[in-house]
């Protein structure tokens, strides 16, 4: 074969990653895991249990990201594979056992199901559609949450959830709570972050840049956007358990629209696409939402409102944007 | 012997047919230059080959197998790769994940290295996001891309296109590495230097018809037929 040599210089090519640079990240990684794990041994009960929240929620919005940031499927209703996770994770403690890891399986292939009953119809559709489709899931999966009152508890919600078992011994301490919620979030975002780094995830990210092109190579775009949404359910539903688990009460509230909204911007805060950003966004609306909320009268939503415009405008690409400023690479219509 | 047989094509978009009965013969490892004005459809064309533009009426055969009506990821299973206009690689993707991805599909004599011999600036260039190559560069990585499918017939739709006249020889290189292992080329082109250099005949498309077609060097040497089709000279 003839070697062909293309002359054209690169403009702005960088310098290939250094080891310290490329290394950066992982001892980042390990100081975060370090401090989170070690967080119940110095902080305060109530802080703890803020922490296991912002966890849980950091999980939901890693699933919604792998929809909307890696895949480019923006999801109205993401909370209705949560919601559905967190109603059979709760009842299944209620009425057959608590008995980790019953109840986050069930949760896991709840949200499943609902994805894959779901998912079909609308990752054939695009744009406003599949925005408006996905909407419209999220709000009958919360009417139906609200009138099935024999298995839900309808609008008082399903209450009575007990605590978590494992090894027969009820998780009643926030502590040790913490370090089950923990253990599955971390467990559920590598999974997710395996996914998208995988050679499947590089066909995700394809298919969000430019779907017409992975299909002109060869590749059945619907099937693997039909998995990705199947997945983000299941994910969902397992931090759905999580809720189930930390709240010991779930409400027709948790798979609202708001939820899910908050879920997106959790995701637009961090910077779609970057999964770690999710995580960060998501302690930013759970702080805001809870902490900030409770003293502003109920105002939380607003203040959230306010952070999602200056995010918007002042960091366009979220928080992922920070870690490396560079030029906007050609766009590829 | 006829490899790819069109006959009566018809497509378009909403707004109307663009495609009005195209009839084309492709031999085994042939290749065909595609020139026309703008707007005749040529783009149209090789889209519509490729199952991105939806078949109205007529059939496309490939060694035989219908592949009218196909969905795009069939038609490219099938042996078909297009090198769409503007390149259109994947921005944030890795030219490393081009390739990897480009050649999940249909294994065959083509590999990933052996296309990196061919193409050794993408080479250099493996963890680089595609976005961030040169125009030169992007041009190497979509034929790279559509090469690892390992397909018969390459559709080509102006790779000449807003690329230095050093890197369009470069791009005939690499076509006439590909004919040499027997794929067939459409070639859509602008650039009559590239179409004469890779093509063995050369066809001219106007308002959606072809209206002539002849051997290379027959083209080259009727100046006034050149004229009244393209208004060039």
């Amino acid at each position: 074969m003839t070697a062909v040599e293309t002359r054209t210089p690169a403009p702005d090519a960088p310098a290939e990653p250094s080891g310290l640079r490329r290394g950066l990240p992982r001892i980042i990684a390990v100081v975060v895991l370090v401090v989170l794990a070690a967080a119940p041994l110095f902080l305060a009960p109530f802080a703890t249990t803020t922490l296991t929240r912002i966890v849980v929620f950091a999980l939901f919005a890693v699933s919604l990201d792998l929809l909307v940031g890696v895949t480019g499927l923006p999801s109205l209703g993401h909370a209705a594979y949560f919601g559905a996770g967190a109603y059979a994770a709760g009842w299944v403690s209620i009425n057959v056992t608590a008995e980790a890891p019953v109840p986050l399986l069930v949760g896991a292939a709840t949200g499943a199901v609902a994805a894959a009953l779901t998912g079909w119809i609308t990752v054939r559709t695009g744009g406003v559609f599949f925005l408006m489709l996905t909407l419209a899931i999220g709000e009958t999966v919360q009417q139906l949450a609200n009138t099935w009152e024999d298995a839900t508890g309808g609008a008082n919600g399903l209450t009575g959830v007990p605590s978590v078992r494992i090894g027969g011994e009820p998780l009643v301490n926030a502590g040790l709570l913490y370090w089950y919620v923990l253990a599955v979030g971390v467990l559920g975002f590598v999974l997710v972050w395996l996914v998208a780094r995988s050679p499947w995830g590089a066909a995700l990210r394809g298919i969000r840049d430019n779907e017409p092109r992975m299909r002109a190579v060869g590749y059945p775009t619907a099937v693997y956007k039909y998995a990705v949404f199947v997945l983000a359910g299941s994910v969902a539903g397992v931090a759905g358990s999580l809720l189930a688990a930390q709240q010991r009460l779930v409400t027709p509230a948790d798979l609202s629209f708001l939820t899910s909204s908050f879920a997106l911007l959790a995701v637009v805060i961090g910077g779609a696409g970057s999964l770690w950003g999710a995580c960060l966004g998501a302690a930013v609306v759970v702080l805001v939402r809870e902490t900030l909320g409770a003293s502003l009268d109920g105002h939380g939503p607003l203040v959230l409102g306010l952070v999602f415009v200056l995010v918007v405008y002042l960091l366009p690409r979220g928080a992922a944007g920070l870690r490396r400023p560079r030029r906007e690479p050609g766009r590829s219509p | 012997m006829t490899f790819l047989e069109v006959r009566g094509l018809v497509s378009g978009y909403d707004r109307g047919r663009v495609l009005h009965g195209i009839d084309l013969d492709l031999a085994a490892g042939g290749a065909l230059g595609l020139l026309g004005r703008n707007g005749v459809g040529k783009s149209t064309l090789v889209m519509t080959l490729a199952g991105l533009v939806p078949v109205s009426e007529g059939t496309v055969r490939l060694d035989g197998e219908d592949l009218a009506g196909r969905r795009p990821d069939r038609i490219a299973r099938a042996g078909v790769a297009l090198v769409p206009q503007g390149r259109r690689v994947w921005a944030p993707l890795t030219v490393a994940e081009h390739l990897a991805l480009a050649s999940g599909r249909r294994r065959g004599t083509w590999t990933v290295d052996g296309v990196l011999d061919l193409l050794p600036r993408l080479a250099e260039r493996r963890r680089h996001p595609a976005g961030r190559l040169s125009g030169g560069e992007q041009q190497m990585l979509a034929i790279a891309r559509a090469l690892l499918t390992n397909p018969r017939l390459v559709l080509l739709d102006e790779p000449s296109d807003g690329l230095a006249p050093a890197v369009v020889d470069q791009v005939a290189e690499v076509i006439t590495t590909m004919r040499a292992e027997g794929v067939a080329v459409l070639l859509v082109e602008q650039d009559l230097h590239l179409a004469f250099a890779v093509a063995d005949e050369i066809a001219v498309m106007d308002k959606g018809v072809l209206v002539h077609r002849v051997p290379t060097d027959d083209f080259r040497r009727d100046r006034a037929t050149a004229q009244r089709l393209l208004g060039v000279a």
